[in-house]
């Protein structure tokens, strides 16, 4: 089993499009090989991770495309850069590394990608038709566009997606192939209480538990009491393919390739059938925190995947006109920033005391204080990598027990319906 | 002692095999700087990767592994050589974009998950791996030194 590559892409790997573009080829053809596809298909667009700097080899990627005449071939995104090129001194980075994360970001532009900077970029106008076949990096990004709009993407890593962007083009296999995209496993939520189904946080903590107990498997989730917004499947997504390696999901009735279960499943019976429990949920949120929710916050932070101007509304109404004690960190994108910004919302919430974190997030660049202290968070995914990535440890609540904590200096949590004490230990289903 | 795997990467490669006990991510669980394991909890934390034919029993997949692949191979850093179980391919990239940049890349081989889980950690070993067309067997591990093994900790690289 062999790739074989058609006349146009062979001329490319031979550098009738250029030195860049052979580049690209050659280094999907590799990736090709090793994942087993006997050919490449045609995307329609691209979204890229690895505009986030991790060394000068990425950036000396890049100036080889650049060099070589290379330009994306297909609509391309970018994932968050190490720095927020909105507002200087964001990031606390020494000079040289400021200077090439500055400069792995301006070679992504100069290859043709669109600016977007986001983990979010199907809220910031890049939404590929149901179908069509896009190469996306990001996990959280993955999981939704294959999810929730049903373009057909594997997780692409760093270089990958750009050569594949370039090259406009991704190896045949995974996930694009619709065979590999049924559902194997149902989720059936159904006896679960009414209450829970309404919990404000309900869907990234069935998202921390779900990426746990699927891990890769394409799963169907069923007897939803509550249909999920936009928002809502956002948040289970990024929980889901932090917690495990989910690249897509189904909800029954809601999602694009799941009209019902049984169509999800392909006609067939699942292979697991699970229906978690309100102790196994409890147990997924209390472990979201590394430390007890109790005692002083230092900060605050929302934005993983970065805040729409949706969620920004619902900050403001929460805060109600109050002053926070602790900086409250929002992180998101440019195109849901403009939008707040037009409408007076950002002043409004900066005056409170919000800081406004653009063109990246909290966990790939040192935005927080050094030192450390307690984060709480209403994002799964910075619950997630928090405690590794910033030495900060972490309670996680709902958006609104956010906003209760930054104004009082203190975790303060509802009690929820979760059906326990309401006070994380750490541990739990993630130990 | 010869084992016969799949070539993944071609090259070849002397050293002392390093023999994780439990996989690794390299996104996070190798400092770059450095190429020690940093990963919080791993058995063989604080052991260092370069010079190693390091065997990997199983890999976690960030995305970002195949960027700390390349810095390690870009600072001297990387392991002489890959053995997997699995095709990991994304961490396998850094390796493939180092080539593309002019730097010399670690080979990589795949054995089958009980033959790699057995080899015997610290010993000396020899590795092959051929991609030419039509080739048969084109990926051999060897090793020299009795299959010595010990449940204890390997010390860092230097041996080789």
């Amino acid at each position: 089993m062999a790739l074989d590559l058609t006349a146009e892409e062979r001329a490319m790997a031979a550098g009738e499009a250029g030195a860049g573009a052979a580049l690209a080829l050659r280094v999907l053809a590799e990736a090709a090989r090793l994942l087993g596809a006997e050919r490449l298909l045609p995307i329609a667009s691209a979204h890229i991770d690895g505009c986030l700097y991790h060394g000068e080899g990425g950036v000396a990627f890049a100036r080889a495309l650049r060099d070589g005449g290379a330009r994306v071939a297909v609509p391309a995104t970018t994932n968050v850069g190490a720095l927020d090129l909105t507002c200087a001194g964001t990031a606390r980075l020494d000079a040289q590394t400021r200077a090439l994360a500055g400069e792995l970001m301006a070679l992504h532009l100069e290859l043709g990608c669109r600016p977007t900077w986001t983990c979010a970029p199907y809220q910031a106008g890049h939404r590929p038709a149901a179908g069509s076949d896009v190469a996306w990096g990001e996990s959280n990004a993955v999981a939704f566009v294959n999810s929730v709009l049903g373009a057909r993407s594997n997780r692409y890593g760093d270089f990958l997606d750009l050569a594949c962007a370039v090259a406009g083009r991704a190896p045949a296999c995974g996930l694009h192939l619709p065979e590999n995209r049924r559902a194997r496993v149902k989720v059936d939520l159904s006896a679960l209480p009414p209450a829970l189904h309404a919990e404000a946080a309900f869907w990234p903590v069935l998202g921390a538990w779900y990426g746990r107990a699927l891990g890769e498997a394409v799963g169907v989730i069923d007897g939803a009491a509550v249909r999920p917004g936009e928002d809502a499947l956002k948040a289970f997504g990024a929980a889901a393919a932090s917690s495990g390696a989910v690249a897509l999901f189904h909800v029954a009735g809601v999602t694009p390739e799941a009209p019902d279960a049984a169509t999800a499943l392909g006609g067939r019976a699942p292979e697991r059938l699970l229906r978690p429990s309100p102790a196994e949920l409890l147990a997924a949120y209390e472990g979201l925190s590394s430390v007890p929710a109790q005692g002083t916050v230092d900060a605050v932070a929302l934005g993983s995947p970065h805040l729409s101007p949706a969620e920004f509304r619902d900050l403001a109404r929460l805060l109600a006109g109050r002053r926070l004690k602790v900086p409250l960190y929002a992180c998101s994108g440019r195109h849901a920033v403009a939008e707040i910004e037009a409408e007076g919302l950002r002043a409004e919430l900066e005056a409170a005391g919000v800081r406004l974190v653009v063109d990246t997030c909290i966990v790939v660049t040192p935005v927080l204080p050094a030192g450390g202290g307690v984060l709480m968070t209403g994002s799964a995914k910075f619950a997630h990598y928090a405690p590794g990535n910033t030495g900060w440890e972490v309670v996680f609540g709902t958006p609104a027990d956010c906003v209760e904590s930054a104004v009082a200096g203190r975790v303060t949590r509802a009690p929820g319906a979760w059906g326990g004490t309401g006070g994380g230990t750490g541990g739990g289903a993630w130990s | 002692m010869e084992l016969r795997g799949e070539p993944l990467l071609p090259g070849t490669a002397a050293g002392r095999l390093l023999v994780l006990t439990a996989p690794l991510s390299f996104w996070g669980g190798v400092e770059t700087t450095s190429g020690r394991i940093v990963a919080a909890g791993h058995p063989q934390r604080g052991v260092e990767l370069a010079g190693r034919l390091l065997a990997l029993p199983a890999s976690i997949g960030s995305s970002s592994s195949s960027s700390v692949l390349l810095e390690l191979i870009r600072g001297g850093r990387a392991p002489a050589a890959l053995l997997l179980a699995e095709v990991d391919a994304i961490l396998l990239l850094g390796a493939v974009v180092a080539r593309e940049l002019g730097l010399a890349a670690p080979p990589a081989l795949r054995l089958p998950a009980a033959a790699l889980a057995a080899l015997p950690d610290g010993a000396e070993a020899r590795l092959e791996a051929r991609l030419e067309k039509g080739l048969e067997n084109g990926g051999r591990l060897r090793i020299s030194a009795p299959a010595a093994r010990s449940p204890r900790r390997s010390p860092s690289a230097g041996g080789a």
